[in-house]
């Protein structure tokens, strides 16, 4: 967006638009000290996507994270299963506002250009807000990574089928809205496809098929304690001395 | 100054930097200036609720965050701000401009627009009715320095009586 003063200064991290847009297939070195697997496909269709599980990508996710790197967690068992990775204070849980994840996280990126910042949303929820997907392309902040959880299911509510679970493809839908997005064929893709949003910059959509597993944790339900804990891992807190 | 010139400028004042919004005409010189100037960074959101969750992740980030929207897309916030704005204590700066009343030609505006003050009632709300120069700067001045003091929203109605209403229903009602 021009006038924009957020997206001058964005950190070294996040290489210039034409690196990113040359495809991500000619890259080969380390990104953040790990080893890129150039023999991954760097995009992948539904149909090649194996079904994963949720608890297990999201505690993938946690370990890959090394920048403190804010990660905003949808509601239900995107957040329940961020909070059983082990909580960090730049995780932030979402209650009730279903559909949000996205726009928060877009908030994060653009108040601070230069962090990584992952949303963490279901297949329900961002059919509730597919709007958002092309404000984050428009916005391009290119610090931000979308990773969607796609079972076909509003799991949490009784495991009614969404529209994902008929004709509907969540990675078409994003890249129609203008956004580079992949699905997830597996566990080691997965790691690729992060550390490349890392090393070349979003915005990016990553899905994966996941499983009807139920999720794993209880996160605490105060919503003053999450923001403080989540404003005092951004380093925003204006609590002083009572952060000690 | 204009109005909407002593709004952006109120808004300088106070380091709001960050404007989502939705458009609506009588936004139209607000949303104009926050554009054309690279103090504020502007974006364009679907929905209001859209809208106010990226202020929510902005102000969490750093930055204070206002979003502008005209009454009938505050119907489509109520659920944002019971269970993101106000439990997550974000002081959100709603500037709404008020449709559906003193002059509306549409219909469909005007029954939606008894529905805000109620809902920002019942969500403990605070919200002040902006219906004169006079007062114009002092209301908002005051108004986000006390959401940003107790962490709480407040939403900002632009009446006819400050905007001159909608041009478009100006021109409709003559017709």
């Amino acid at each position: 967006m021009s006038g924009c003063p957020a997206f001058a200064g964005h950190d070294k991290l996040y290489r210039d638009m034409p690196a990113m847009m040359a495809g991500l297939a000619e890259r080969s070195d380390t990104v953040q000290g790990r080893a890129v697997n150039q023999s991954a496909p760097v995009t992948v269709e539904k149909a090649s996507a194996r079904v994963l599980n949720r608890a297990a990508l999201t505690r993938r996710l946690v370990e890959i994270l090394k920048h403190d790197e804010a990660v905003v967690a949808g509601i239900g068992n995107t957040n329940f299963d961020l909070w059983a990775a082990g909580h960090r204070k730049q995780n932030f849980y979402m209650l009730g506002s279903m559909g949000l994840a996205c726009p928060i996280a877009l908030g994060v990126a653009l108040a601070q250009p230069k962090r990584g910042v992952i949303a963490l949303e279901g297949d329900g929820s961002i059919l509730m807000a597919l709007g958002c997907l092309t404000t984050i392309a428009n916005v391009r902040p290119r610090n931000l990574t979308i990773v969607i959880m796609d079972n076909g299911l509003y799991q949490i509510t009784g495991k009614q089928t969404t529209a994902t679970h008929g004709v509907s493809d969540i990675v078409a839908i994003a890249r129609g809205a203008g956004l580079e997005a992949s699905w997830i064929a597996d566990e080691t893709h997965f790691d690729v496809l992060i550390d490349r949003s890392f090393e070349h910059g979003g915005p990016v959509l990553y899905a994966a098929r996941i499983d009807d597993e139920p999720g794993v944790g209880k996160t605490v339900r105060d919503p003053a304690l999450i923001r403080q804990s989540f404003m005092k891992g951004l380093g925003t807190s204006r609590g002083g001395d009572l952060d000690r | 100054m204009t109005w909407s010139e002593t709004i952006l400028q109120t808004l300088k004042d106070n380091d709001v930097r960050l404007v989502t919004y939705v458009p609506d005409n009588v936004l139209t010189p607000l949303l104009r200036g926050v554009t054309a100037d690279n103090y504020f960074m502007a974006v364009g959101a679907t929905r209001e609720d859209e809208a106010l969750g990226i202020a929510a992740g902005a102000w969490m980030g750093g930055i204070k965050g206002c979003v502008m929207m005209q009454t009938s897309g505050f119907a489509v916030a109520p659920n944002t701000l019971a269970s993101l704005i106000v439990p997550f204590q974000i002081p959100a700066i709603m500037i709404i401009s008020e449709r559906g009343t003193l002059g509306e030609f549409n219909s469909g505006q005007a029954l939606v627009a008894r529905t805000m003050r109620p809902v920002l009632d019942s969500v403990a709300v605070t919200h002040h009715t902006l219906t004169d120069e006079k007062t114009l700067r002092f209301m908002v001045d005051k108004s986000i320095k006390q959401a940003v003091s107790t962490q709480a929203p407040v939403a900002l109605i632009l009446s006819p009586l400050l905007t001159g209403g909608n041009p478009v229903a100006e021109a409709k009602l003559k017709g």
